[in-house]
């Protein structure tokens, strides 16, 4: 019986680097937000519009939940989500701001131009460093802001597949 | 020969302070916060390249952080104040040595416990061997026929 017991451990050790390898929450490139459970940063941008008014925290703090999506045309996977964050906000009614993260306010207008425009307001992160603010590590990141102002939820990534069924509307249902 | 031998070596050592990174960008006009915020970015992670600081990084959020670094030191920050500043926004993990708290004693105790075991087992292992018991009278017998048989072979 005694011969078995090294089969035993490398089996288990096999079945738990495996569930940790393929876990989805265990992602080495995703660094777990710390700004949860926190006040959303405080931050004060130009719109994107050439004559739309500043983009600021206090647009946050409106007493219903809101989205907070750092984009870029330049982004690739946020071509990906951009469907998502539409049904969002026509589908679900939430209320989407965008922040165009290092982007020229022209080529981001003319993205959201061809692919619709999901935002209720939006504001230009010139030089990216709102995005530091917020913990942001690389575009598209969306957070969820609860009516009070603090941020309850952090997407990482695009939100593709079955992100916005299985995380982002139950987070949204939470926060209402 | 030789010439050529020296220029390529030349044109070598200077390719590789080409390719350290915080160099291209603007340094702090004083030496010794210059060198403090230097210091500093060797302890910082690139926090989208794994295991690089973001003194050696070429992402664009490193070089960003290079720049709040040196922005944050040039305003008198001490450089555990402007960790804290990261710290806040991308938490422990931006810092390439974990600190010493409650959620890390076991990774900093590890190899302590570790350690602990192979002394055990070491020392177990070397306990006294076990004393085999002295034959019996019909065994020396027995081995002392066997033996004779032997000599007698020889």
């Amino acid at each position: 019986m005694q011969r078995f017991v090294p089969l035993v451990i490398v089996l288990s050790m096999f079945g738990l680097f495996f569930f940790m390898m393929t876990d989805e929450d265990r992602n080495p490139n995703e660094i777990k937000s710390v700004i949860i459970g926190k006040p959303a940063p405080t931050f004060s941008i130009p719109g994107l519009e050439p004559d739309a008014p500043a983009l600021s925290s206090a647009d946050l703090k409106t007493g219903q939940p809101v989205f907070v999506n750092f984009f870029a045309s330049w982004c690739v996977p946020c071509r990906a989500e951009h469907e998502s964050l539409m049904a969002l906000a026509r589908e679900h009614g939430a209320r989407v701001i965008g922040i165009a993260y290092k982007d020229t306010p022209d080529r981001a207008l003319a993205f959201l131009d061809e692919l619709g425009d999901p935002f209720t307001k939006t504001g230009a992160d010139l030089d990216g460093r709102v995005a530091i603010d917020w913990g942001v590590t690389g575009v598209p990141e969306t957070f969820l802001v609860d009516g009070s102002g603090t941020v309850v939820y952090r997407h990482w990534g695009p939100i593709v597949g079955d992100g916005l069924e299985a995380k982002v509307l139950p987070a949204l249902e939470a926060a209402k | 020969m030789m010439r050529a031998f020296t220029a390529l070596l030349i044109a070598i050592a200077m390719s590789v302070a080409a390719l350290s990174v915080a160099v291209d960008e603007k340094p702090l006009a004083d030496p010794a916060k210059e060198a403090m915020a230097r210091d500093l970015m060797k302890e910082l992670r690139c926090v989208v390249c794994q295991n690089q600081s973001i003194e050696d990084s070429n992402a664009d959020i490193a070089r960003d952080l290079r720049q709040i670094v040196r922005e944050r030191i040039a305003m008198g920050d001490t450089p555990d104040n402007v960790k804290a500043y990261l710290v806040d926004r991308y938490g422990d993990y931006v810092l390439l040595e974990p600190p010493f708290k409650k959620s890390t004693y076991f990774l900093w105790g590890s190899p302590f416990i570790f350690l602990g075991l192979v002394l055990y087992m070491v020392l177990r292992s070397r306990k006294a061997p076990v004393v085999p018991k002295p034959l019996s009278a019909d065994e020396q017998a027995e081995l002392e026929k066997i033996l004779g048989k032997r000599e007698e072979d020889k």
